[in-house]
């Protein structure tokens, strides 16, 4: 038996699921609210997140992972990218892997064929958490509001990943482009982060995409 | 709000997103069993609370979720160096042994 | 009439712009531009309260935020009512309704202000201690009366209709206070490049430069101020901050700004638009440049309305186009407050006459002012005012500083104003949030802020650098200075050609001597909201109270909103005279935040209504709505309470649960119970370490209830922990424990035990649990999976893979409620879709959901714990009567071993937990009760334990309850007393903890 239950936990695109914003049901705020809007929400649902630990300085590992993934190690507070795969450094010895929904299994055996005799931990996440993207030009705005983190772009490049206090809670904020933000938000806060970035953004009007 | 140098983000960051662990460098006794009661009581309970140079553990719990060392000035609260589990301190209360300033009359709590 | 004492041109108002705006019911007319304070006086408004403790009448004294007397209630309906707002920081708006707070009935007939007058002597300092102390029970009755009379405002009734919110800034330097010095520094530091922040806490930039008769380059002072604002609004990095306080300096250079955004628009903010904001702001460099207050002179009924700082005077006529009074009487020790004499003079109106309490002052200013023929009394000062509502006029004598005497009998002037000056005071609050010592500096009679640790330069006023030019270099200088220490390049600007003079030093000059003597003379009043007066200060020091921090707390000096802005360095000097030590050796008290009132929307910020606090949701929340379930907060999360139908109550609701579950099958949303993936080599010997008992043979497919205990052997948490590979367990925690016992562990892998390999995450968002049980439940679970069900192959303590409704579960056998029990856990995306499933093939058992107190009901009567419950972090395993769990001979020594060996944790008689039957089956022992064993005992009773968890129970038709009692395991049988507060006693016998099925057999099934 192997050391290591390595489960396929995705019963496939048939079932029913909701995501963490499922309730709030964005789809039909889509086109409602302000022209112009100065913040853009959409929910990044159902992707396979997977939580990867290990020596971030045993060569092996990172080799490991590249092979795996084709993807660098990232260092400290950053965050790669492969089409729709991204790498987040979390802590010294923790990435956050985000791949297309479903892939997931797929992907972590993959890492661990190519880890295979090295120390190392894989977790499915995909169920605890979810990503919310926010575009436009008062996202900065609306991110100062919320953490005490430095969001100024000489401090927060795209490119960035930061864990950091959010409002009362904690979550990990990620700069993907100039004026696009990803948060990585877990589960069972979804609801107070909706709530809070509908509060945060409305003196400068907010859009929902699907 | 301290700010805060967390050695593994290599960044400084804000009080609110760390969690104060208490004093540092008080390593768990070896062979429990040896100890008598006396002795695994100071292990447990009893801490130094120096006036000036203090070697604190804190946790950066909203970021990287990793323990470190903080060695800071409990009357200034300057923090004066910040080093990862394992190392040791660079700054410590021998190195400032100049005299305890003198209290001034009439410098009373904050009320 | 309107505005009778309006000047015909000048200010910093515009005329055009008339607002009406109501004070005490009258409704009065004043100009945009205007303060409620300069609006007042243009309206002849002179009394706008009453003083806290003797009730005299108080008028405006100053035009900034110093002023202690006109602090007003505002606000036009209940919802918008502010307190304590400063009528000279508070911008006039068309419609602001301002009431007094002080005054009970009214500010002009006042109940306490007989009483004042009466009993002046009857209230020295100490009074309330000394009087309403004793006896204790009267203290309430007092206080209501002593606060109503005092008035100090009131909260709204009512929500409060605006929003407020919290803004993190970083910035390179941080430039508190946008005066001469504080402009200068913001352009030397922006032109470096720096993010920069330059915060002001009036309406507009510029400070005294909007009010001084100073040119600068040749130009109205004003004209250089817009200059330098539109340079700084060109800048990208550079934040503006007018009608923004700093009031809080905290470590490490971490700096809170009460920001008033549309305070000065109305009794309500704009739509969509934020009234106040918080600025928290991190600041590489501080700059403080915020400047000094003029110190009043103290001398007799000094708090008449009608006596007022010099600088206020040239402020409301230079800036607002005032003129609180006609005739004025300045008394003076120093050559600056000349200018409210200049300025009163070229407004056309008259300077009776000049007190300067110096010999024979010959600088630039006095000589200007004996050219224009204003009478100069020299060796002299206002030694008292009269008048009964109002200054109606002064009396000048001659005195003598340094023996502290009056010298000549004086003589009585007709004036309606008197202006004074005793010097200035450097802003030192800010330098000193953090407990640095300010430094007396005997040239500029002040204290000015000492050294600090922290990252700041000061400039300007609060260095007691004073003449114009110099302010500004000196803020260019730190500007530049500060930009530089942040990393920039940065340099001086040119500072401007002002008109040089020559000045005079100041006279030390802090209570000006009366002819009969501090004690008996017309109250000198030192601080005016706190009502001490100088006589009341040397009675402190006859007293005994010598340390200033002590002198300040029996007189009340300083206190509370005041922050000792006026009155500190007057009082702290009378007593320093008054026990024959200087200064410097007197020491001043400490300034604490927040410099100025906040209001409590600004603390709260978003942090208020559905925001207050984070609230965590599992993935099957909505169906726990739809079916009409009650909620419990536990920890962060909402849980399921109980399901009421049409009609119950809880207890109808709880039985019907319960018995739903002992009889076919119960359903409980389980997920928000900690789960810790754990996957490593030396996984098992983590376990081994931090739990109680052994895992090492814990095989593949089985799980295990462990409890973990801190190193002094005290449970502090519990849960299954399943072995799912060799090298891979799934961990639960309580509920709300998941997050501590995560970092816990942490903490011992990475500094007690970084060798060992194993790694943990947390899973308890990833997974929703259902958690299906009741006898039934093997059956309806079987419809829904592919597991083999069967007894044999999927025993209890055991776990299973397979699909549950069509979608990948992990299926653990365990049991809290001692019933036949299966806890599904599903991918969470996934939890709703197998939710539905589970329900609609349970309807033929008659699938019953339960909540969080038939699970505390049903637990109970099996006698499981629930840890924080039933445990109180001072119990240990052998406490709870869980011996069985301990594993004592595992070779590593685990957490809580040694401990729970001490000599105190083994001995007799420790408080055990049993169960608890109420001879009465009817009758319910309450919750935390305490017990005894001998009711009858005289008062205070030896207390032998108490209630932990008690309950009426369906399944065993009568009441029961857990709880510890001294020695209790060897008590079965015994009965224990519960004295309640309605004198009745509930007797109870000691029982075993396990009510139900002792034996275990329904599990077993």
């Amino acid at each position: 038996m192997s050391a290591i239950n390595v489960y396929q936990q995705n019963p496939g695109a048939d079932a029913k699921a909701q995501s963490p914003l499922h309730h709030a049901d964005l789809a039909s705020l889509v086109g409602k609210g302000r022209n112009n809007a100065g913040v853009t929400l959409r929910e990044k649902k159902f992707l396979g997140h997977l939580t990867l630990r290990g020596d971030g300085h045993d060569q092996a590992f990172a080799g490991g992972v590249h092979k795996a993934l084709g993807l660098e190690l990232p260092v400290a507070l950053t965050v790669v990218a492969n089409g729709d795969t991204s790498l987040q450094w979390v802590g010294p010895d923790e990435w956050l892997l985000i791949v297309p929904g479903g892939q997931e299994f797929a992907v972590e055996q993959k890492l661990r064929e190519a880890l295979d005799g090295q120390h190392i931990q894989i977790v499915n996440v995909s169920g605890g958490q979810s990503l919310l993207e926010l575009r436009g030009p008062n996202v900065r705005e609306v991110l100062m509001k919320s953490t005490s983190y430095d969001v100024h772009p000489n401090n927060f490049p795209v490119g960035k990943a930061v864990g950091t206090v959010f409002a009362k809670s904690q979550l990990v904020i990620r700069r993907t482009g100039e004026d696009t933000w990803e948060l990585v938000v877990r589960r069972s806060f979804s609801d107070y982060w909706w709530l809070w970035l509908q509060d945060a953004s409305a003196e400068y009007g907010l859009a929902i995409e699907a | 709000m301290l700010h805060i140098f967390c050695p593994h983000c290599g960044e400084l960051r804000s009080e609110e997103e760390f969690h104060a662990s208490g004093q540092s460098h008080i390593a768990r006794p070896l062979d429990p069993a040896s100890c008598s009661d006396q002795e695994w009581g100071e292990y447990m309970f009893f801490r130094d609370n120096p006036r000036g140079i203090h070697h604190e553990l804190w946790d950066h719990v909203a970021g990287c979720r990793q323990y470190f060392n903080v060695t800071r000035d409990t009357v200034t609260y300057e923090i004066l160096e910040t080093y990862k589990i394992g190392e040791k301190p660079q700054v410590t209360a021998a190195d400032k042994q100049e005299a305890a300033p003198v209290i001034a009359k009439g410098q009373g709590e904050k009320v | 009439m309107s505005q009778t004492y309006r000047l015909a041109s000048g200010g910093r108002i515009d005329r055009s712009k008339v607002l009406n705006f109501s004070f005490n019911g009258k409704t009065y007319q004043g100009y945009a531009g205007d303060t409620l304070a300069a609006a007042l006086l243009a309206n002849g408004v002179d009394i706008v309260g009453r003083s806290f403790k003797y009730s005299r009448p108080r008028g405006i004294i100053a035009a900034g935020t110093e002023e202690p007397n006109a602090i007003l209630q505002i606000g036009s309906s209940e919802a918008t009512q502010i307190p304590n707002v400063r009528a000279t920081q508070q911008a006039l708006y068309s419609g602001l309704v301002a009431t007094s707070t002080n005054g009970w009935p009214n500010v002009n007939t006042d109940v306490m202000g007989i009483l004042g007058k009466v009993g002046g002597s009857m209230m020295p300092p100490g009074f309330y201690y000394k009087t309403f102390m004793y006896p204790k029970s009267f203290w309430m009755t007092y206080e209501k009366y002593i606060r109503k009379a005092a008035g100090l405002g009131r909260a709204p009734l009512q929500n409060d209709p605006d929003s407020y919110d919290y803004m993190n800034q970083h910035c390179d330097v941080l430039i508190v206070g946008a005066g001469p010095a504080g402009l200068a520094a913001a352009l030397a530091a922006a032109r470096s490049g720096a993010r920069v922040i330059l915060a002001d806490e009036q309406e507009e930039f510029g400070g005294t430069l909007l009010d001084t008769r100073e040119t600068l380059d040749g130009k109205p002072a004003a004209e250089w101020v817009a200059a330098v604002v539109a340079e700084l609004e060109a800048l990208p990095d550079v934040t503006l901050l007018p009608r923004a306080t700093v009031n809080g300096y905290h470590d490490h250079n971490f700096l809170t700004i009460h920001e008033r955004l549309t305070d000065h628009l109305g009794d309500r903010a704009p739509i969509g638009q934020v009234r106040q904001r918080v600025h928290r702001v991190r600041a590489n460099r501080v700059v403080l440049a915020a400047g000094a207050h003029e110190r009043p002179l103290v001398y007799g009924n000094n708090d008449l309305p009608g006596n007022m700082l010099a600088g206020a005077v040239s402020t409301y006529v230079r800036r607002y186009g005032v003129a609180p009074g006609r005739k004025l009487v300045l008394s003076t020790n120093n050559d600056h407050a000349y200018r409210a004499a200049l300025d009163w003079h070229d407004a056309g109106l008259q300077v009776v006459a000049i007190a300067d309490a110096r010999h024979n002052p010959r600088g630039s200013l006095v000589e200007e002012a004996r050219a224009k023929g204003i009478r100069i009394l020299t060796s002299s000062a206002v030694i008292e005012s009269r008048g009964s509502k109002h200054v109606t006029g002064a009396r000048v004598a001659a005195i003598d500083t340094q023996a502290h005497k009056v010298t000549s009998p004086g003589e009585w002037l007709d004036c309606d104003l008197v202006a004074t000056s005793g010097g200035y005071s450097p802003v030192v609050h800010l330098a000193s949030h953090l407990g640095g010592r300010p430094v007396w500096r005997e040239d500029i009679l002040g204290f000015v802020p000492g050294d600090a640790p922290q990252k700041r330069v000061c400039v300007g006023g609060i260095n007691g650098v004073y003449p114009l030019a110099d302010a500004i270099a000196d803020g260019f200088e730190g500007g530049a200075r500060a930009a530089t220490e942040a990393g920039f390049k940065a340099s001086v600007g040119n500072v401007p050609k002002t008109v040089a003079r020559k000045e005079e030093a100041t006279l030390a000059l802090f209570q000006v001597p009366h002819d009969k003597g501090t004690a008996r003379a017309p109250k000198q009043f030192v601080d005016q909201q706190n009502d001490v007066t100088a006589a009341a200060i040397e009675l402190a020091t006859r007293e005994g109270f010598e340390s200033v921090e002590h002198v300040k707390r029996y007189t009340a000096l300083g206190f509370g909103t005041d922050q000792g802005k006026l009155g500190n360095i007057n009082g702290l000097a009378i007593a320093a005279r008054s026990l024959g030590i200087g200064i410097p050796q007197m020491g001043t008290t400490m300034f604490r935040p927040n410099y100025t009132p906040v209001t409590f929307g600004a603390v709260a910020g978003r942090h208020c209504g559905h925001l207050f606090e984070p609230v965590r949701f599992t993935a099957l929340h909505a169906w726990h709505v739809k079916n009409g379930a009650e909620f419990e907060d536990v920890g962060q999360w909402k849980r399921p309470w109980y399901f009421p139908k049409a009609g119950e109550d809880i207890h109808a609701a709880v039985a019907r649960e319960c018995k739903a579950v002992r009889d076919s099958v119960g359903l409980l949303d389980a997920s928000t119970l900690g789960k810790i993936d754990i996957q490593g080599p030396d996984a098992r010997e983590f376990l081994n370490r931090i739990y109680t008992n052994a895992w090492t043979k814990l095989d593949v497919g089985k799980a295990r209830y462990g409890l973990m205990c801190k190193e002094d052997g005290m449970v502090f948490d519990d849960g299954v922990t399943a072995c799912v590979a060799d090298n891979h367990f799934i961990m639960t925690t309580t509920t709300g424990g998941a997050a501590r016992v995560l970092q816990w562990m942490e903490l011992y892998l990475q500094t007690e035990w970084p060798e060992l390999k194993v790694y943990f995450t947390s899973v308890t968002d990833h997974w929703a649990t259902m958690t299906l049980s009741g006898p039934n439940s093997r059956k309806l679970l079987s419809e829904l999976t592919d597991i083999d069900m069967d007894k044999e192959a999927f025993p209890f303590m055991t776990w299973k893979e397979g699909k549950v409704g069509g979608v990948p579960a992990r299926v653990f056998r365990i049991s809290f409620t001692g019933e036949l029990s299966y806890e599904v856990n599903v991918q969470a995306n996934y939890a709703m879709g197998v939710l539905e499933k589970i329900v609609e093939a349970g309807k033929k058992y008659n699938l019953t959901p339960y909540g969080t107190e038939t699970m505390h009901v049903l637990r109970a009567e099996k006698g499981f714990i629930i840890v924080g419950q039933d445990t109180d972090g001072s119990m240990t395993a052998d406490d709870l009567n869980m011996s069985w769990c301990v594993g004592r001979n595992k070779p590593y020594s685990w957490i809580g071993l040694r401990g729970m060996n001490r000599e105190d944790v083994v001995r007799e008689n420790r408080k055990q937990l049993v169960g608890l039957k109420p001879v009465d089956p009817n009758v319910w022992l309450p919750e935390g009760a305490q017990l005894v064993f001998d009711p009858k005992q005289p008062i205070p009773m030896d207390m032998v334990g108490h209630v932990t968890s008690s309950y009426a129970s369906n399944s065993l038709g009568y009441s029961f309850a857990m709880g510890v009692v001294k020695g209790g395991l060897k008590r079965m049988g015994e009965r224990v007393y519960s004295p309640q507060a309605d004198g009745s006693v509930i007797e109870a016998e000691i029982v075993s903890s396990v009510f139900f099925d002792p034996k275990g057999e329904r599990q077993n099934v």
